[in-house]
This record gives structure tokens, sequence and C-alpha cells, in this order.
């Protein structure tokens, strides 16, 4: 028994799928050259959406999938992010470069402050608090003149593009490039998450909190952390956002589509999985994209017709997502060998 | 010595007292049985000493420390495991997975939790079975799981509940040999359970509860000879 022990040992901490890691390596080499073989500006832009909500969705997947709480208002963080940056340089001229980050600590301090009293609650009773707090996030920002009230913010353009405005207005490829960035950032950033102690963690209190309070851990700060950690990772999107359409508005930085539209992707994926999130906009945003096209405005609302579709699809075949459809050997991933 | 004290513990639920008065002190290298019939207490007890219910009278000392009050992960930090009645693996988790957990509360390093959780894992003789996610586990397997990750906390005591429930026969000697084999590593351990002739044989001393009263407390060679225990617990062969 001895040697075997001796050989787990010698195990590698992670276990490595050498054809995924492949496969990785390759799909991002392809995202890193698509600019370059000349892509029309919509195919930029949908990639460009890929990119944010596959970080959005997997906000959600951390405070979802990872600690087990339904929230329904995560958009909030998503205009908090999208305000913050855009005042800063309205107001004060501050780069959004910074902003991001201004906007990324105030919506962990936010996560902090309402999910001290929110994360006493549980499973529904969380969902509504959430859901009701993201609403009047969108009702405050209406009424706040500070911030341009319903108006909202008006980002002044520049001249030409700058990389200290973030602003660019000849082509969408700097776009693509700094969103495909932050969205490898993010990914690897929650990879590591998984494969962490704090990981390892959440991952209990979501399975069984009595038994990991039974383990020293302490429920209520790592769901706070959790809830933090998610806030952090939806903000820079909202900062992105604004940059790239240039306005922020109550109506659309705090929509509650974008709270529905996450938890859509991460479930149609696969909760709790990081590729889940991924694999759910790779599918969503197309379909919401070419939809737009072909129907024109905001779509018809087909695309909210389809999204209805899939996830009743989904939730009676296959519910823990599309990537259950693949082999567990083959996403080998966080399980430990 | 004594390395945890019950003071007269109390706790009821509306009407129904689950816990009256109970003391005893449990001493560092000993198991201490817990017998009693169902709905006698037992279960609640666990829970007021690990802080998942919280006293209605009475104290808890552990080494020297009033834990009444704290929560169950502070317990837990401080060095008291426990296992569920109710089993509660992290089901989706692999059986490593679940032990680094707790080999977590003592080692923040990934590769020295790992390791940790693997010797513990040995011990419980399930090293084979590393990999396989919890819910893969058969009941013993899985009980055997929960007291792995209990021992990885490193606790100065641990709190067994029904350890041998809801096994099948074969498997119980294992249960029954890895208990000793703790005891022998100098873990003190307070364990509930109904199988008498396990509880005779490897506890030092047994508490008896009857309707959330002791209701004796001893050496196992007096406590089977206890008039109350076998009136409402241990009962007689009718020769009649």
């Amino acid at each position: 028994m001895d040697s075997v022990l001796n050989t787990a040992k010698q195990e590698p901490v992670w276990h490595s799928n050498k054809k995924i890691i492949l496969l990785l390596a390759v799909l991002t080499l392809f995202l890193v050259i698509f600019p370059l073989l000349g892509p029309s500006s919509f195919y930029l832009h949908l990639m460009i959406m890929i990119f944010m909500y596959a970080v959005m969705s997997q906000s959600w997947n951390i405070i979802a999938g990872l600690s087990g709480q339904i929230s329904l208002g995560h958009g909030l963080f998503f205009g908090v992010g999208a305000y913050t940056s855009s005042f800063l340089f309205v107001e004060y001229g501050v780069t959004p470069w910074i902003g991001i980050f201004v906007g990324m600590f105030f919506s962990a301090a936010i996560a902090v402050l309402i999910g001290i009293p929110m994360l006493r609650l549980s499973g529904h009773y969380f969902a509504i608090a959430t859901l009701l707090i993201g609403i009047s996030f969108q009702i405050v920002f209406q009424r706040w003149e500070l911030v341009g009230a319903a108006s909202g913010l008006w980002i002044p353009l520049t001249e030409g593009s700058s990389w200290f405005a973030l602003q660019f207005h000849d082509s969408k490829v700097p776009y693509y490039y700094i969103f495909l960035v932050v969205f490898l950032l993010c990914y690897l950033f929650v990879w590591r998450l998984n494969a962490s102690k704090i990981g390892f963690r959440l991952r209990a209190v979501r399975d069984d909190y009595q038994a990991a309070l039974s383990l020293g851990i302490n429920v209520s700060q790592y769901k706070i952390l959790a809830y933090a950690i998610s806030a952090v990772v939806m903000a820079p999107m909202g900062s992105l956002f604004a940059q790239y359409i240039l306005i922020v508005d109550p109506d659309r930085m705090f929509n509650l589509e974008i709270s529905i539209m996450v938890l859509l992707m991460t479930v149609l994926g696969g909760i709790g999985n990081i590729w889940g999130p991924l694999l759910g906009v790779a599918i969503l945003i197309p379909i919401s994209e070419y939809s737009r096209i072909y129907l024109g405005g905001t779509g018809g609302a087909v695309d909210l017709i389809f999204y209805g579709l899939i996830l009743m699809l989904i939730c009676i075949f296959r519910p823990d997502g599309l990537i259950s459809l693949f082999p567990k050997h083959v996403l080998a991933r966080e399980r430990q060998r | 010595m004594t390395i945890l004290s019950v003071e007269n513990l109390g706790r009821s639920f509306g009407g129904i007292r689950a816990n009256h008065d109970i003391s005893f002190d449990i001493n560092e290298g000993e198991i201490l049985g817990i017998i009693g019939p169902n709905g006698a207490g037992k279960s609640t007890l666990f829970d007021l000493i690990t802080g998942y219910t919280k006293a209605d009278s009475g104290k808890v000392v552990f080494a020297g420390q009033d834990i009444s009050a704290l929560r169950p992960d502070k317990i837990s930090n401080l060095g008291i495991g426990r296992t569920f009645q109710k089993l509660k693996p992290f089901a989706d988790m692999t059986l490593l997975e679940n032990v680094m957990i707790g080999s977590f509360v003592r080692e923040s390093n990934i590769k020295k939790a790992r390791d940790n959780a693997l010797e513990i894992i040995d011990f419980v003789d399930l090293i084979e079975k590393r990999h396989h996610f919890a819910r893969e586990l058969s009941t013993g397997q899985r009980k055997r799981l929960e007291l792995a990750r209990a021992m990885a906390i490193k606790p100065r005591l641990l709190l067994m509940d029904e350890v041998t429930g809801g096994v099948d026969q074969k498997t119980i000697p294992g249960l029954v040999a890895l208990i000793k084999r703790l005891k022998a590593s100098g873990v003190t351990i307070a364990t509930i359970e109904h199988n008498i002739n396990i509880i005779m044989e490897i506890s030092d001393n047994i508490l008896a509860l009857d309707q959330g009263q002791k209701i004796a407390f001893g050496k196992p060679k007096d406590i089977q000879n206890n008039q109350k225990v076998i009136d409402s617990y241990l009962g007689t062969v009718d020769v009649a």
C-alpha cells in the first residue's frame, strides 16, 4: 500500500490533458491572429460581444457555480463599473484605464456591503433580494443628477483614436484586442481560483455548508468573498463596454436583461464548470446578433424566443448544461490527479 | 487529563427537552461511547458540543477554553472534528479533493495539503479510490471518507456519529479496526453507536442517554449491568 501512496504523492498536483491544452493554445493563437485575416466590422463586433459576455457569465458562474448562490441582479456590477470609469473621465479627465480599477474597487465594496446582510438569506430569498437590489440601482441612477440621471453620461469624443481615453474611432481592432486580453486574463484567473484553497473551500460551501463548517470554513465570509470576486470580474466589462459605445445610461447599464442573459448563458453552457459560460455565450451571442441583423432593431425578440426554447430543452435533456455532452475525462480540469 | 468537559448542558426544542442537565468529562486519548435509544439526544449532544446548536444552559469546555458560544468553524479550528449521522460528502468532488478541504485547516500550501490528505486516505485504506468522485463510493467507503476528512483537520477530539450505521456486516470489522488505529494514533474519540458489541469492545467509558438525560456513565462492564440502561436500552433476554 505504501508504494501506492508514494506513487500517488509523485503524481502531478494538477492533471493536464495535453490535447485540451493544445486545443486551447491553437484557439488562443487563432483569436490573436483573427483581426489579421481581415474580418468585417460585424465579425469583430461579434467577437467583442462574445468576449464580453464570456467574462460576464464567468463572473456569474463564480457566485452561482462556485459558491452556490443564485444572483438575479448581477448586472448592477456591470453598471457600477461603467458609471465609475465614465464619471471619472467625464468629470475629472481620469483615464478609463485607472477608472476600470476604481470601478472594480467600488464593485467589490458594494458587493461586501450588500453581501453582509443579504448572504444571510439563502436559496430563493437570496435570488429575490439580488433581483430587487439590481432594480433599485437602476432606479437610483435614473434619478441621480450627478451622473446625468435618466440621460446618463455622454463620454466626450476625442479627435482621433486615443489609448489614454480608450477610444478608437477608425477600427474595432484595438477594442477587439483589449476585450480579448481581459477575457484571457479572466479565464486564467478563474482557472487559478478553482485550483486554489479559496476555490476548494467555495465548492465545499456550495455542496454542503454544514460539512464545510465542520472543516473550519467560515461559510458567511466565503459567500461574501465569492460575491466580491464575481463583482470584481464583472465591473471591468461595464467600463470597457462604456468605452466601446461611449455612452452610459441607466436603462442600458443597469438593464435587467444583462443579469438574465448571463444566467441563461451559464446555465446553457454548464453551471459550475469553467468552460460552461464560454460555451453558452458562443452559442447564444451569435443567435442574438444574427437575429438583430436579419430582423432589425432588437431582433424582434426572436433571440429571446430562442433562449427560452433552448433553456427548456436544456432543463429537460441536459440539466448540467451542454458541457456535460463532453466526456468527463476530456474536461478533467480541476479534478485532482 | 480532561480534554472535554460538558457541564450541565441543556437544550429544548419547543416543549421537548432534547438534552437536559448533562455533565461528563472525556479524558485525552480515550474513547467515549455514547449509547441510547433513538431520540435520546445523542446527535443533539454532538451538535451542542460542535456549535451547530446553541445550548439553553450549561457550558462546554475544550482544552480549558469555554467553547459554548463559538461558531462551528471556530470550534473545528480549535481541534474538534466530527462526522455526521446523515453523510455529508462533497458529492461532486473526488475523495482526494474532499479530504484536501479538511487539510486546508492546518495547511495552505496545495502540495502539502494534498500529501497530507493522501496519507490520511491511505490510513483509512482508500488510497486506490482517491480519484473517485464521492458519489461513486459505497456507503462504507463514504463513512471512511467522512472520517478521513475529519481527521484531515488534525483534531485532538473526534466526534463520530454512528460510523458503523447503515453499512453491511462485512464492512463493520474494518471500520472498528480503523477506530482502534485512530485511538492508537493519539486521537481522543467520542462515538455514538447502536451496535452494543462494538461499543463494549472499543470504549474506555460509556455515556448512556435516555429521553435527553444522562442515565449512566462509567466503564463498559458497569454500564452493561446498570439496571437503568438495561431497562431503557439494552433489554433482557426472556428465559422464562
